[in-house]
């Protein structure tokens, strides 16, 4: 039975109604933070508010928590690539100041 | 594929599931299969947006000051009602997976639907939205409008005014030669502000679009009582495609919307 049936297990339906939650209160959240001064901090913490979103939809919405490690691997990579492509970017933007 | 399992049936393998399709040996096999595909499909879904958050990313650090300004003409309390119809979506999706998980084909049905309901009122606000964009001028273009513009809705913050718009017809274009080298640059870059901004948000709404159609068929099927517990990885994977969406969103609401919130006062 083990090998013939899908081994995902329904989550219970607070964890659902309780990410919602969350996620309604990260939003008033980042609305009040937004219109906060908080000068070159608003951005970092606008996108930590974000990614922590994100997290909570892709491991309970998206069941990232019951998955295994082949999507782990998919998940990871998607943040690994994203990170080349911007990091290596901004790098270049970012530096070519310094050789004025 | 139910035709192809026919045959396997008539053909003497009895044993096999009516939703096995007949290359995989075990449900399990065929399920983590096609939520590896589905995975597989939103890593290169992550690169496609990601192109254009590169490009944010870029001229934002370049321009800050003026896509800060550019910024504050975005409606932040329709943007918020957005963020809220659309995770309130997001859960129906989750609510509707999970229902396909037990096997009530009726409530996964009826928790899509309502789904699509919240994704066409968010793309309703949105053209709405985008309509006013375009009243006040703001669609990037020949008849872009920023500078004087700008001007002049800085001028009623500071009276209190609403947001009532300047008077349109005794306005100077932005390639007015009088606005000298900064206010066209200016206005230049405000236009890729909102360039990025109607490339970003109608890339996501297209992705929507697309979603009414599959979860379309889907309810369809969830209805017909297609889908139960050995078999519901069609309602899993619009379900992973639908939170990808929103995903998406999570990150315009705050790098679009909020962007000059704090010099609003």
């Amino acid at each position: 039975m083990a090998t013939d049936h899908p081994a995902h297990q329904p989550a219970s339906l607070s964890s659902y109604f309780i990410t919602f939650g969350l996620l309604m209160f990260l939003t008033i959240l980042t609305v009040y933070v937004g219109f906060q001064n908080l000068g070159a901090w608003s951005t970092p913490i606008a996108l930590g508010i974000a990614v922590i979103k994100a997290a909570l939809v892709v491991t309970i919405f998206m069941h990232g928590l019951n998955s295994g490690p082949l999507t782990w691997v998919i998940i990871l990579a998607s943040m690994f690539f994203l990170t080349i492509m911007l990091g290596l970017m901004l790098s270049d933007y970012v530096s070519r100041g310094w050789i004025m | 594929m139910s035709a192809t399992n026919e045959l396997v049936k008539d053909a003497g393998h009895a044993h096999h599931h009516k939703d096995l399709a007949h290359h995989f040996d075990t449900l399990e096999q065929q399920h983590d299969a096609n939520l590896l595909g589905m995975w597989a499909f939103l890593l290169t879904e992550v690169l496609f947006f990601g192109g254009l958050f590169a490009a944010y990313t870029i001229y934002r650090y370049k321009y800050s000051a003026v896509f800060e300004e550019a910024s504050n003409h975005l409606d932040i309390k329709l943007g918020a009602l957005n963020t809220v119809i659309l995770i309130l979506s997001s859960l129906t999706m989750a609510l509707a997976v999970r229902c396909s998980q037990t096997g009530n084909g009726l409530w996964t049905g009826n928790w899509l639907v309502l789904t699509m309901v919240f994704g066409f009122a968010f793309l309703g606000v949105k053209s709405m939205e985008w309509g006013h964009d375009y009243k006040v001028r703001l669609m990037p273009g020949k008849d872009f409008f920023w500078w004087q513009y700008a001007k002049a809705a800085k001028d009623m913050h500071t009276h209190g005014g609403g947001h009532e718009l300047p008077d349109m017809k005794n306005v100077k274009s932005d390639t007015n030669p009088e606005l000298g080298v900064k206010g066209r640059q200016e206005s230049e870059q405000a236009r890729l502000f909102y360039l990025l901004y109607f490339c970003m948000t109608s890339l996501h709404a297209l992705h929507m679009i697309v979603g009414f159609g599959i979860i379309t068929i889907i309810t369809y099927y969830a209805y017909k009582g297609a889908y139960s517990p050995d078999y519901y990885s069609p309602v899993e994977n619009i379900g992973l495609y639908w939170h990808f969406v929103d995903i998406v969103w999570i990150f315009l609401f705050p790098l679009l919307y909020l962007l000059g919130a704090h010099l609003v006062h």
